[in-house]
């Protein structure tokens, strides 16, 4: 159903995306001696949205950085399309997966078009011509097109994470994963962040989402995971967790933040 | 008033300033430029090898950066200079000739690389975490998130301090007449200390203090420009805005963003 809302923004037209399958098959990871993430099994289907929620220092951001290999896990496996992610050169694997980080770590000295070409000419070996038209093309995707010669610090908090997210779109990620995007953003911005990820997970990306934002979980993820002390407590449909929470520990965190 | 005329004709003997003013010009200015530029040159190319060999997470390149930097950090210049000058004078026979000129370069070059090091690893290491991730998240390796983003930020943020290791390298560059230079190399010091003792007085060194102001306390006022420039950031003042101009360019802007499910 994107395709066809696709109107006169590029020549392009908006894609839609092809996401592929993620599993997580009892991944377990440490930070030296200590086990922060234990045995954690997930299954999220190609262009399905997942939505991991919890208190901070469940361990939902190393699972996320366990995914792409920034912290390599301790055990278990990930499965990037059916084929184990560990198995895989980390460079390689992490070009395939987007990621969108909760303060943006756009390269400040980069114009946002540069943000965005810089990977696709450094990474994917395109000419700097074609990576600054691709990176035009990502920009005006996320509504950015005019804004493409402003330095991030010229840039709203907003706009500053759009074009982080246009950075990792510009990639044709398989996968992507966002750390909390929206939690240093200005209330009143936030909305537009999100309305951006729920139309990438519509267009059949497949997203694995760590947020606050339970309005958000609620509406568009397919599927909820509910983690606390490294290790996944519920997990299921957002009818499942919101409204028939089983868990106890469940119940107490909705009572808290709804 | 004896001992008025008595300073004067000691330190402001403008006769012999005068005489000695070409040869401080022609010789003594250019070979300390010389010494001095060549010497922060390599100083810099080597310091930079040694900043990234000191924040590998390999104990094999951290460590000799170490030493490396604790040796040529932790002797006074005048040793350095006089051990590689002379210890090394019959291989750089060999190559150079019979100068001691290009070891003194060298001497100065590893003494110098040592400071840089440590300046160019502060400052690559006070580059945000974030940065560094952002690249390994978007494919790269790590040593191209090196070149292109955070070495490049961390050298923006040291700049001043390297302005200062030059101002401290052309002082140090008159250590190297202690290799005994050829009246043709000779820097600004030894150039004034040679005419000192034919006019009996110190006026010529006293001109020779005079270019080395020259050169350093114009470098000190650019580097505190520079260094408030950095601090206070380039960014224009702007009005006061509403949040409601970017939430209206927002919805105009792309079909992706409108017709959501809110």
């Amino acid at each position: 159903m994107s395709a066809s809302t696709s109107t006169n923004n590029t020549a392009a037209g908006v894609q839609t995306f092809h996401g592929s399958s993620l599993e997580l098959r009892n991944l377990t990871m440490a930070y030296g001696d200590i086990e922060v993430l234990r045995n954690v099994s997930l299954n999220v289907a190609p262009g399905t949205t997942t939505c991991i929620i919890g208190p901070s220092g469940s361990g939902k951001s190393t699972l996320l950085r366990g995914v792409n290999r920034l912290h390599e896990p301790k055990g278990g496996d990930v499965l990037l399309a059916g084929e184990s992610a560990l198995a895989v050169k980390p460079d390689i694997l992490r070009s395939r997966i987007g990621m969108v980080f909760q303060h943006f770590n756009l390269f400040p000295d980069h114009t946002a078009l540069e943000n965005v070409a810089l990977a696709l000419w450094s990474v994917k070996g395109m000419s700097k011509t074609a990576a600054r038209d691709r990176a035009r093309r990502s920009l005006a995707e996320v509504g950015l097109a005019e804004r493409a010669d402003h330095r991030p610090r010229d840039l709203s908090g907003g706009q500053q994470q759009r074009v982080a997210i246009a950075r990792a779109l510009a990639m044709e990620p398989e996968v992507m994963l966002f750390d909390e995007a929206t939690s240093a953003l200005d209330p009143e911005l936030v909305k537009g962040v999100l309305n951006l990820m729920a139309g990438l997970g519509r267009r059949g990306m497949t997203m694995l989402v760590v947020t606050h934002e339970m309005g958000f979980a609620r509406k568009v993820a397919d599927q909820v995971v509910f983690m606390d002390e490294g290790e996944v407590v519920e997990s299921g449909t957002p009818v499942d967790l919101f409204d028939n929470p089983r868990s106890e520990r469940l119940q107490r965190f909705l009572s808290e933040v709804l | 008033m004896d001992w008025l005329s008595t300073i004067t004709r000691t330190f402001f003997d403008f006769g012999a300033m005068a005489e000695v003013l070409p040869q401080l010009i022609g010789v003594g200015l250019l070979n300390t430029l010389i010494i001095s530029v060549s010497a922060t040159i390599i100083g810099v190319a080597l310091g930079m090898v040694v900043a990234v060999m000191g924040i590998s997470s390999s104990a094999w390149l951290r460590v000799p950066a170490r030493i490396y930097t604790d040796l040529f950090r932790g002797l006074p210049a005048i040793l350095t200079i006089l051990l590689i000058g002379q210890g090394f004078a019959r291989l750089s026979q060999s190559i150079f000739g019979p100068s001691p000129y290009p070891l003194g370069i060298i001497a100065l070059s590893l003494i110098a690389s040592a400071y840089i090091g440590e300046i160019f690893r502060a400052g690559i290491q006070s580059v945000d975490k974030g940065q560094g991730e952002a690249c390994r998240a978007l494919g790269m390796s790590y040593a191209k998130s090196m070149r292109l983003v955070v070495v490049p930020q961390g050298i923006r943020r040291v700049l001043p301090a390297l302005v200062n290791q030059f101002i401290a390298i052309v002082k140090d560059s008159s250590l190297v007449y202690f290799l005994g230079l050829l009246v043709s190399e000779r820097e600004l010091f030894r150039v004034g200390q040679d005419a000192a003792v034919l006019s009996g007085n110190l006026s010529p060194l006293v001109m020779a203090g005079v270019f080395y102001l020259v050169i350093t306390v114009p470098l000190t006022h650019l580097v505190n420009y520079f260094d408030s420039r950095f601090r206070t950031g380039r960014r224009r003042p702007s009005a006061p805005s509403s949040g409601l101009k970017e939430l209206t360019e927002l919805d105009a802007a792309s079909p992706l963003i409108t017709g959501s499910n809110t």
